[in-house]
């Protein structure tokens, strides 16, 4: 066989095993795609119950809270990235860092230290390479967060957020995480989650569900300390849980276009070696063909 | 008319159907809710509550904390961990 025939059939060989990783990759991804976003729905009815029962509270009384409470020259903030595990996803970490840096940039510009927390190993990958100091991280679940890591992450930003700021303690804390909207598009999104902003759902209430006169017990303020938390808790285990439907989707596009590129180049190099094939017996048969004719004419001068 | 009740954990939804009565433990005490309570905001201790269901037979669940809403008959108990049965189940 020809060199040049083996080089080729070598690549088809290489790149069809290429191919069988990334066509597993993808239907693997497309499975848990369908999970996660069964999780995200699964998730709703809780995230939705404590939106509307910290609405209430805030709207029916006057507490003040210092989860809510702005506080007066912020000069410390923190910011929470959601990464993945896992690479072969395409820019979806990049894409998230990327959005993370920008906004290091517009908080240093006003005059603020950040401090970053990540979630995701890509992540602290990324941060730890370049040297650059991380507040906390979390990894392990990226593609199927569980709710205890989301309380986990809650728990260390409520504790970050509520330390006096002269004992490191942060006055915002912004998270960079990646919203699904739909399987071609997720887009990175930055959201301030502390001090709280309460935002009712997708939809604004109708005008005849008026929120009731609640009585609270044992008290308001008893209730909102206990809420507060809970829906700081709900918002990021969203984030995770939209980050995760967004990385499988992103993992699955990439992994069908590498599915497909690799298709392509199995089809151009058998075309190549079936051509180099050809060439070879063509050059065969013309040296059978020149060898016998000089015969024929060493014979016929004799 | 019935109670419209909905038991929901941080990860799904636990138990949803119509009851007669809803008996929690809040911080203060248990707390019975009747068709036409008033709107009431409590928060929940770790306890077992008890859902009388209008198709006969009582509901248990466990539940780890959280909290209860309750307007115009619709009940709603909140918790981050919350299981049928009662009790307290190991990690999944």
């Amino acid at each position: 066989m020809g060199a040049q025939l083996r080089v080729y059939r070598q690549r088809i060989r290489s790149v069809s095993a290429m191919k069988k990783i990334t066509r597993a990759f993808e239907l693997i991804a497309t499975s848990r795609m369908v999970k996660a976003q069964q999780r995200t729905a699964a998730s709703a009815p809780y995230t939705r119950a404590i939106t509307r029962a910290v609405s209430a509270v805030a709207t029916y009384s006057n507490e003040e809270h210092p989860l809510t409470s702005e506080k007066p020259g912020i000069d410390r903030a923190a910011v929470l990235l959601v990464t993945s595990d896992r690479g072969l996803a395409g820019a979806y970490s990049s894409n998230v860092i990327k959005e993370g840096d920008r906004l290091h940039e517009l908080l240093r510009a006003e005059g603020k230290q950040v401090s970053t927390y990540i979630a995701g190993r890509k992540g602290i990958a990324f941060y730890n390479f370049r040297h650059r100091p991380i507040a906390g991280e979390w990894s392990g679940h990226s593609d199927a967060p569980t709710f205890e890591m989301a309380k986990e992450i809650a728990q260390t930003l409520i504790t970050a957020f509520l330390t006096p700021n002269d004992e490191g303690g942060v006055d915002e804390i912004h998270i960079v995480y990646t919203r699904f909207v739909n399987m071609v598009t997720q887009e990175p999104t930055v959201i301030r989650m502390l001090p709280l902003e309460v935002v009712e759902g997708e939809e604004p209430p109708d005008e005849d569900d008026v929120l009731p006169l609640y009585e609270f017990e044992p008290s308001a303020a008893v209730v909102l300390d206990t809420l507060l938390p809970k829906y700081v808790e709900a918002r990021v285990f969203n984030a995770l849980l939209t980050s995760a439907a967004s990385e499988l989707a992103a993992r699955q596009r990439a992994m069908k276009s590498a599915t497909d590129n690799a298709e392509q180049l199995i089809r151009k190099y058998t075309r190549l070696a079936n051509t180099a094939r050809q060439a070879e017996i063509t050059q065969e048969i013309s040296e059978i063909v020149g060898g016998a004719g000089a015969l024929a004419d060493a014979g016929a001068t004799h | 008319m019935p109670l419209e009740v909905e038991l929901v954990a941080a990860d799904h939804k636990v138990w949803g159907g119509e009851a007669s009565m809803v008996v929690a433990r809040t911080l203060d005490g248990d707390l019975g809710v009747l068709p036409g309570h008033t709107p009431v905001l409590a928060v929940l201790a770790p306890c077992v509550i008890t859902i009388k269901a209008t198709d006969g037979g009582d509901v248990l669940a466990h539940c780890d904390g959280g909290f209860l809403s309750v307007e115009h008959d619709r009940v709603m108990i909140v918790s981050d961990r919350a299981d049928l049965g009662s009790a307290p189940t190991a990690d999944r």
